[in-house]
């Protein structure tokens, strides 16, 4: 095996350089640099190719388990994968090429996948979950190994990006020895299915194209002022009258549906139940839930955040999340946090007696921790993981240690990533990747450049950074521009928190995301009519301009 | 003056509150009462006034009928109850359309008339219009009163209007070079423009990045300029049928072939048509603008705009000349030599100038009139006084409106783009900013306010394809379509607010992935296939 570009027999020099730079620099962005017809996405840890091509035939290849594999063809979730890849490889290609015949050359006849520890196959992916595995490309028999199921996923994704076709349409693939793993274990999109509602069609889309860019983490923002589209069981009235319409509602099976969905492809479900503030949705279901506002001495009409000081809330919400604890099996649950308007608080005079009882003076953020911990507390009683915004630890006195922040706000997220590592406490970052702010031209390049840990802090500090989000806000966007806003402009984040931190060329991104691309359209739009056919043709010429919406 | 016109949108604004609030772009007069009138998709039909210049036949009105017939109903059956009996007063299951003035074979031109008069009340539902292309736009604005009960069952109010648009050139520039977009995206394309009264496309065929349009005469020019001369191009027969499809929803094709700059993809396949530039002495491998100095280009441009002149049958093409890059030009000896000889000393403008006025003269030999980028105003290229400058830089040389005054102050009829470029997007309801424009809101006679004919929103390519065309278009492009239809005193934010995110859920269900204007829902959501 030698570093494909070292093959090349042209440019003396420039091998010498290559080869100086292979020694120097860490292996995954050497390779980068050295490899022009690779485009895989997202850089893997270590790729090494030859050369040397071997072919496949739609007809003759499939995916097997290796006798010595701890997992089987019980195993539905790698079943069920093979599929999906068998058809990602050749599927499109069959309808509008037929299958090749096969050249003279090695023929790779096999993927045969190994699993080395207990398979995992039926359990739910974990933040802990190891997805790390190995894939050796040789003829006829090619071996994909990993300690887990999830590691299989993340490497079958890798050699469907391996597969090309060559001048003659014949499925080819370099003979390569790729060990893998991601840099961080949370890599997340948020969607917003409260200021517009997405079918459960649209956010398997959205999942599909997660796993074409190793995400994760789905980070369901599930409601909001906007509108309440969960349909709790416990609490019909909050979705019956919160949602925007009867059509407009996540049932008990489409929940259930996202959440299989999801991990049969490695990825965690996170609902968020974001309270106190943005939370008008909840009181259009639930009577006496939500803050009257005063107008003087009269109470306005209008409603605030989730009002803290009575214990039928904190009935409620017990009663609330012991639901979302068992529909939801990923063991975080986000709790919000953000962004509460103390005015209605301050205006309420049942509040104030409250603030004065408890000796919170004027401080309001005391009133929001106090609401928060209680909240915090009754999520670990039912033995989960809390994930908060960023305001819950800057206003709050003490919090509960192992309490992950999500860092948000765009001004100075360095130095917060340093105050809530320093702290002790774990960050998913987001702040530089809000990807429902547009603007005209390549984005994508901004958000490629940021480093999760370019912020000041020890190493300690640095490992509590466990990965990071891009969020895609719903304000203006629904089903109709969900998808160009966000590939591949979530790609980036994907590299980003998946690819060494060395692998960071703008120009050597440019190239792999544009292949990349094209890769994307022909999977998510296979399913559109042949008639509009021209768009999915493989030509990379006519994309190599990437939109910033996708 | 502002007073009043505020007034005056208030008004309207609460008299339509509940009525009519689908309407886009709003009518120059209507009135409309809570009388309703039932209609059974079953048994409503459109139907010649016997008196009618068109009658069956008429291609344009009869397709128009069963387009409009599959939007308002749909083009499934109905399981609604036959009506029984004689017909009542509160049911209308006719519209009457009578035509003043032949002609349903010819193309719609910048002189089209398009009003109409659409009257439904007790005694009956009548569409009047002078022209074809006023019964087009008729039509769409009787299909946006068509309401649905929740029952399910259709209805209209007693309404009366009067209608026609305030600017005869309202456009919008689809870029082909920088993108390819499949025949399928500009058919589907066109439709959403006629939904919105708009009625010229301007088809910014080739530019630098790619030369899609098959050419009979150079064929080279697509076998080596596009993309892939296989699968990214368009052939005679798909210009033909874009032709049509727009011309059958009333939508002139203005076809742009910008020169001499945006012409890097004409290169490869005509050979000595771009100026090589140089570097010192030598060619540095690399090509300019179109070369002016050489005849060969002009007999290359007369035979190519001869064909292009048959193909497009509108009298107007769009012959560009923006941008041009003097730094090419200049490092060529055989432009410099060639300036010295026409004794333009080292002024390039004058070169273009030489260039555009010649192609000009070509153009117009063949009866053709043209549009032009603002440059070969800015630029003072001696241009027939009939010419029209399109506008389209925001700052500038100077702010686009002070533009607007120095290009019809000069007697030259001008088209208004600078502030209505949709492919620059910004996060937010952006639509306003898009909808507050007032296209003669710069210093100027009456005579030179009459000679704006009209604007364009353009989307160029550079980052949109067919992944993103549609939700990047609608519904922000409906803003420029309601200012350069409506009148000037539809203004009011809040209530074109209402009416537009009303008009894009109506998007929604006539099946335009119309993106959304601010939070909220549609009961017809965009579906994903």
């Amino acid at each position: 095996m030698e570093h494909r570009g070292l093959g090349w027999p042209r440019l003396p020099r420039l091998l010498e350089l290559l080869a100086a730079l292979a020694v120097q620099a860490v292996r995954a962005s050497a390779v980068a640099a050295a490899s022009p017809d690779l485009c895989l996405w997202p850089m893997p840890l270590s790729v090494q190719t030859t050369p040397r091509v071997l072919h496949l035939s739609p007809d003759n290849f499939f995916f097997s388990h290796s006798s010595t594999s701890k997992a089987g063809p019980s195993c539905s979730l790698l079943q069920e994968a093979f599929r999906r890849y068998y058809d990602y490889i050749f599927g499109f290609y069959k309808w509008h090429h037929g299958s090749a015949d096969l050249r003279v050359g090695v023929e790779l006849q096999q993927l045969q996948v190994s699993v080395i520890l207990d398979p995992e196959c039926d359990t739910f992916p974990k933040i802990s979950s190891d997805e790390s595995y190995t894939l050796l490309v040789k003829g006829p028999v090619a071996s994909l190994t990993a300690n887990r199921v999830w590691g299989v996923l993340r490497g079958l994704e890798t050699f469907s990006q391996l597969i090309y076709q060559d001048f003659y349409g014949t499925f080819t693939v370099n003979e390569s020895n790729i060990v893998d793993s991601p840099r961080f274990p949370h890599r997340g999109i948020l969607i917003d299915t409260s200021r517009h509602f997405l079918s459960v069609k649209s956010i398997f889309k959205t999942l599909d194209a997660m796993a074409f860019n190793k995400f994760n983490v789905l980070h369901w923002h599930i409601v909001d002022d906007q509108s309440f589209p969960y349909q709790s069981v416990t609490f019909p009235g909050l979705s019956k009258k919160g949602s925007y319409s009867s059509s407009h509602v996540y049932t008990p099976n489409d929940v259930r549906m996202v959440i299989e969905y999801a991990r049969l492809r490695g990825i965690r479900i996170v609902p968020e139940f974001d309270s106190p503030g943005h939370t008008q949705s909840w009181g259009e279901g639930q009577k006496d839930l939500l803050t009257p506002c005063y107008n003087g001495k009269e109470p306005s009409g209008a409603f605030g955040p989730i009002n803290p000081i009575w214990n039928t809330t904190y009935s409620f919400l017990s009663k609330f999340f012991k639901e979302i604890s068992t529909v939801f099996p990923d063991e975080f649950i986000h709790l919000g946090g953000d962004e509460v308007d103390f005015d209605c608080w301050a205006s309420n005079p049942e509040i104030q007696d409250f603030m004065r009882d408890k000796g919170f003076g004027r401080n309001f953020k005391k009133l929001e921790s106090f609401y928060m911990q209680a909240v915090l507390d009754m999520i670990s009683a039912i033995n989960k993981n809390s994930i908060v915004w960023q305001e819950v630890f800057d206003d709050a006195s003490k919090l509960m240690p192992g309490t992950v922040i999500q860092v948000w706000k765009a001004e100075d997220y360095t130095q917060e990533q340093s105050k809530v590592t320093e702290a002790g406490f774990p960050v998913i970052l987001s702040a530089p990747w809000y990807l429902d702010w547009i603007s005209y031209g390549q984005d994508w390049k901004r958000y490629y450049a940021v480093d999760p840990l370019s912020f000041e802090g020890s190493q300690e500090q640095k490992k509590l950074v466990i990965g990071g989000e891009a969020c895609l806000w719903g304000e203006y966007v629904d089903a109709t521009n969900l998808t160009p806003r966000l590939w591949p402009r979530a790609s980036a984040v994907g590299e980003r928190l998946w690819s060494h931190k060395d692998v960071r060329s703008l120009e050597d991104a440019y190239r792999r995301l544009t292949i990349h691309r094209c890769r994307m359209l022909s999977c998510l739009y296979r399913k559109q009519t042949p008639a509009r056919g021209k768009l999915l043709t493989t030509s990379t010429q006519t994309l190599d301009w990437l939109k910033p919406e996708g | 003056m502002v007073g009043s016109t505020l007034r005056f949108s208030l008004l309207l604004a609460a008299a339509f509150a509940e009525r009519a609030t689908a309407l886009w772009p709003w009518p120059q007069y209507i009135q409309t009462s809570e009388r309703r009138y039932t209609i059974f998709p079953h048994s409503f039909q459109f139907q010649y006034h016997v008196s009618s210049a068109a009658q069956v036949g008429c291609s344009v009105l009869d397709e128009a009928f069963q387009r409009y017939r599959d939007l308002l109903f749909g083009s499934v059956s109905f399981h609604f109850p036959q009506p029984m009996g004689k017909r009542h007063t509160s049911e209308k299951n006719l519209l009457v359309i009578l035509v003043i003035t032949p002609g349903c074979d010819q193309f719609p031109s910048l002189e089209s008339v398009e009003n109409y008069t659409l009257t439904v009340n007790d005694e009956q539902c009548f569409l009047l219009s002078e022209t074809v292309w006023g019964a087009l736009r008729g039509l769409e604005t009787f299909s946006q009163l068509v309401q649905r009960s929740p029952e399910g069952t259709f209805y209209i109010n007693k309404t009366e209007i009067e209608d026609f648009p305030r600017f005869p050139h309202r456009g919008l520039l689809l870029d082909t070079s920088r993108h390819y977009l499949p025949l399928a995206s500009i058919l589907d394309t066109l439709d959403v423009m006629a939904y919105n009264k708009f009625n010229v496309f301007h088809w910014h065929l080739v530019d630098d990045s790619s030369f899609p349009y098959e050419s009979f005469t150079f064929p080279d020019l697509t076998k080596k300029g596009s993309y892939n001369p296989a699968t990214h191009i368009y052939t005679a027969q798909d210009v033909k049928e874009v032709i049509e499809y727009a011309r059958l929803r009333g939508i002139r094709v203005l076809a742009e072939f910008d020169t001499p700059g945006h012409t890097l993809s004409w290169g490869p396949g005509v050979p000595g048509l771009l100026t090589p530039c140089y570097s010192g002495s030598h060619p540095s491998g690399t090509f300019g603008p179109v070369n002016p100095a050489l005849n060969n280009t002009y007999e290359f441009m007369s035979t190519f705009f001869l064909e292009i002149s048959s193909v497009f049958p509108d009298f107007y093409l769009h012959l560009g000349g923006d941008e041009v890059d003097f730094t090419c030009w200049k490092s060529n000896p055989d432009i410099q030599a060639f300036m010295k000889k026409k004794g333009f000393g080292e002024d390039f403008k004058k070169l273009e100038s030489f260039y555009i006025q010649t192609l000009l003269d070509i153009v117009s030999a063949y009866g053709k009139g043209y549009v032009v980028w603002q440059e070969v105003f800015d630029n003072k290229v001696k241009v027939q006084p009939d010419t029209v400058i399109q506008v389209w830089r925001e700052e500038m040389p100077v702010r686009y409106m002070k533009e607007m005054e120095l290009v019809t102050s000069a007697g030259f009829r001008a088209l208004l783009s600078a502030p209505w470029y949709l492919n620059h997007i910004t996060y937010g309801p952006d639509w306003k900013k898009i909808y507050v424009v007032e296209p003669l809101a710069f210093e100027g006679s009456p005579e030179q306010k009459a000679l704006v004919i009209g604007g364009e929103a353009c989307m160029w390519g550079e980052y949109v394809d067919s992944t993103n065309l549609v939700p990047r278009l609608w519904p922000r492009a409906g803003a420029v379509a309601e200012r350069l239809w409506s009148n000037k005193t539809v203004t009011d934010l809040d209530f074109a607010y209402k009416r537009l995110a009303h008009f894009r859920c109506e998007l929604l269900r006539r099946g335009v992935q119309a993106q959304p204007l601010s939070v909220g829902y549609c009961d017809v959501e965009f579906e994903q296939t």
